[in-house]
């Protein structure tokens, strides 16, 4: 073991882990009674086999994707341990029906935006709960924004259970949103909308403002040594820890409002399909970096895509991609140089 | 009224005793240095185990194939943060997610989509000669599954092993001094990995007891975040066994009285009474996380 470890280069490690988990994967299904030909098929078929699956499968499922795992990226990078981007999803989900079902009758240019704002308002409200929880009272914000996840997920259920659901009382969903609030498609014929083009803009003003900003600087700074950002930095540690889990949880907010006004166009409970979650494997596969973020998500929403076809077409339940992802997680820190980049970042 | 409380102590204990378990699995763990935030999928996997077990051979093969299921989570964690040397709360995550897509597949693959109406044995409750007949809390104590009674018997053995043996003392200083336990003899690896076993045979016997002495069933995901509120008894219960054991009752009481509410019939939304365990866990830990000290090389493995 040791001497394998001493002479393998990471990436041979990564691809050799990797190559590991797709054949147990293999072994899995055959031992289940699946046809792993058939359901590797349907997968990249429903992931990569028309226009259409990649723009509204895929790419829809990678918006998403994209945003929440910004924000993890940018949490961990700060050394902050957020959890809980799904609660903050969700929350954000919530606000932003809430804005457009409730909020002024205003013009779709003025709504989209008011709806986002509402949305990462919610997230960044939501995380700042866990940030107040770790600063002022120590509490691990691992067990703390997971506790929120819990906490929101029955504040939909109750919402549109009550006080939100649609006016003839019979599915638990609050009624459509206004066109006014809906977000444009980027291309007729497929269900890829504007919300796609946020992400990656979101993406790109994280990375560069992560780099080159003092404030971005100072993240970095404090997630590798705190210590060292407080005494020889002079860094306002406790501001930049509460600045990451809002800036964190706003993302997040963000993500769940577009899910809404780009996709489901209304707010009910399981509108995510644990998003929140998945977002820790996009993030700890771009290597916490904001641009390698874009196509960390479009890898994870084309295996969304691609699980929820291979469950239609091949019978393989879906959960299966949660082996997946946590396969590919298990196998980035077993390769050593991610294991000392990580150490050095968070 | 005396029957009302009874109840009310009963439904209090049978909460407290899968979360006590797994936190007095986590209170060796933590002590020896390692956040195992896998608990969680730790718990599942035990829950998964005992459904496959239970079936196969029994309420006592289903006990023990939920341990296996746990001792086998916890040795891939181990594997990971004591050997690799990886970060304690990545993997930690991502093993919970790889529990929730092992359970699920394989509950899904071998009882189809719907689940079907499992029947499996279960563990009844079976009163205590003499024990149970004490007035007012008796019945609540000890007229319980068995599982319980194991439970009541960790503590004690819990506590006697850390705070009046020699390993006892070797574990608590891997945990606060591994530098000073090292040039002691003591072999720091090898206590992690053994601490990171027996909280995984807890973890698994927790997760059976969801299903053998509780649910009568298996559902997915329906460790429910049992396994991240054991962890933050833990520290409610100041990483000592009998602190533990008070902290998992109060939890238990405090989910008890969401039943008495219930029952009660205030006309409040039930979703009040099912995110009730959480929020209370943030709030017990606001008060508390604050003025304990947790073991000092708690979290930080590059030192071993």
């Amino acid at each position: 073991m040791t001497a394998w470890r001493s002479w393998a280069p990471p990436a041979v490690r990564v691809v050799a882990i990797a190559a590991a988990c797709v054949a147990g994967l293999g072994l899995l299904l055959v031992v289940l009674r699946y046809d792993p030909a058939r359901a590797a098929a349907a997968l990249l078929n429903g992931a990569f086999g028309s226009w259409y699956a990649i723009g509204s499968g895929t790419l829809v499922r990678a918006t998403p994707l994209v945003l929440t795992g910004l924000a993890v990226a940018i949490a961990f990078r700060g050394g902050v341990f957020n959890v809980g981007a799904e609660g903050q999803f969700l929350v954000g989900a919530t606000a932003a029906t809430a804005a457009a079902l409730y909020g002024p009758p205003l013009h779709s240019a003025a709504l989209v935006p008011l709806c986002f704002l509402a949305g990462a308002g919610a997230g960044a409200f939501w995380a700042a709960i866990a940030a107040i929880l770790r600063t002022r009272f120590h509490v691990l914000e691992v067990i703390s924004t997971i506790m929120l996840n819990f906490a929101a997920t029955y504040l939909v259920s109750y919402l549109v259970r009550g006080p939100m659901q649609e006016p003839t009382r019979v599915y638990p969903q609050t009624s459509p949103v206004p066109r006014s609030a809906e977000l444009v498609r980027l291309f007729q014929g497929t269900r890829l909308h504007l919300g796609f083009l946020v992400a990656v803009v979101a993406a790109g003003i994280a990375w560069w403002a992560m780099r080159s900003t003092a404030a971005g600087f100072r993240l970095r700074v404090t997630g590798a040594n705190p210590n060292a950002a407080k005494i020889a930095g002079r860094i306002n540690v406790q501001r930049v820890v509460f600045s990451a889990f809002a800036i964190s949880g706003a993302l997040a907010g963000l993500a769940g409002a577009i899910e809404v006004q780009g996709v489901t166009f209304a707010l009910y409970e399981n509108i995510s399909p644990g998003y929140g979650y998945t977002a820790i494997a996009v993030a700890l596969l771009a290597r916490l970096d904001a641009m390698l973020v874009v196509p960390a998500g479009i890898v994870f929403g084309a295996l969304e895509a691609g699980a929820a076809a291979m469950q239609r077409d091949a019978g393989v339940p879906s959960v299966v991609v949660s082996i997946v992802e946590a396969a590919l997680i298990l196998a980035l820190l077993a390769s050593r140089g991610v294991r000392q980049r990580f150490r050095e970042t968070v | 009224m005396s029957a009302l409380f009874t109840a009310f102590l009963a439904s209090a204990i049978r909460t407290a005793t899968p979360l006590g378990l797994a936190a007095l699995g986590e209170v060796v763990v933590e002590r020896a240095g390692v956040i195992n935030i896998s608990l969680e999928g730790v718990i599942l996997c035990g829950a998964f185990g005992a459904l496959i077990g239970s079936t196969h051979a029994g309420v006592i093969g289903g006990f023990l194939s939920a341990i296996v299921c746990g001792v086998a989570m916890a040795s891939l964690f181990a594997w990971f943060v004591v050997r690799l040397r990886a970060d304690q709360i990545v993997t930690g995550t991502a093993l919970t997610i790889l529990a929730t897509g092992v359970t699920g597949t394989l509950y899904r693959a071998l009882y189809g989509a719907a689940g079907a109406a499992l029947s499996i044995p279960t563990s009844r409750p079976r009163a205590v000669p003499g024990l149970s007949l004490i007035p007012v809390v008796g019945v609540g104590f000890f007229d319980q599954p068995a599982v319980t009674y194991a439970f009541y018997l960790s503590i004690f053995l819990l506590w006697w092993w850390m705070y009046r043996t020699l390993p006892g003392l070797g574990l608590r200083a891997v945990g606060e001094s591994p530098g000073a336990a090292r040039a002691a003899g003591i072999r720091i690896a090898r206590v992690r990995t053994l601490s990171l076993l027996f909280g995984g045979a807890m973890g698994g016997l927790a997760g059976g007891t969801l299903v053998l002495a509780q649910a009568g069933t298996f559902a997915e995901g329906m460790s429910a975040g049992r396994g991240f509120i054991a962890i933050a008894i833990v520290v409610l219960g100041r990483w000592h066994p009998v602190g533990v054991a008070l902290a998992a009752l109060v939890f238990g009481a405090a989910s008890a009285v969401q039943y008495l509410l219930q029952a009660a019939g205030l006309g409040l939304p039930y979703q009040i009474f099912l995110a009730l365990p959480y929020v209370l866990t943030l709030f017990a830990l606001a008060g508390v996380a604050g003025r304990t000290r947790a073991p000092a090389a708690l979290a930080k493995v590059d030192d071993a």
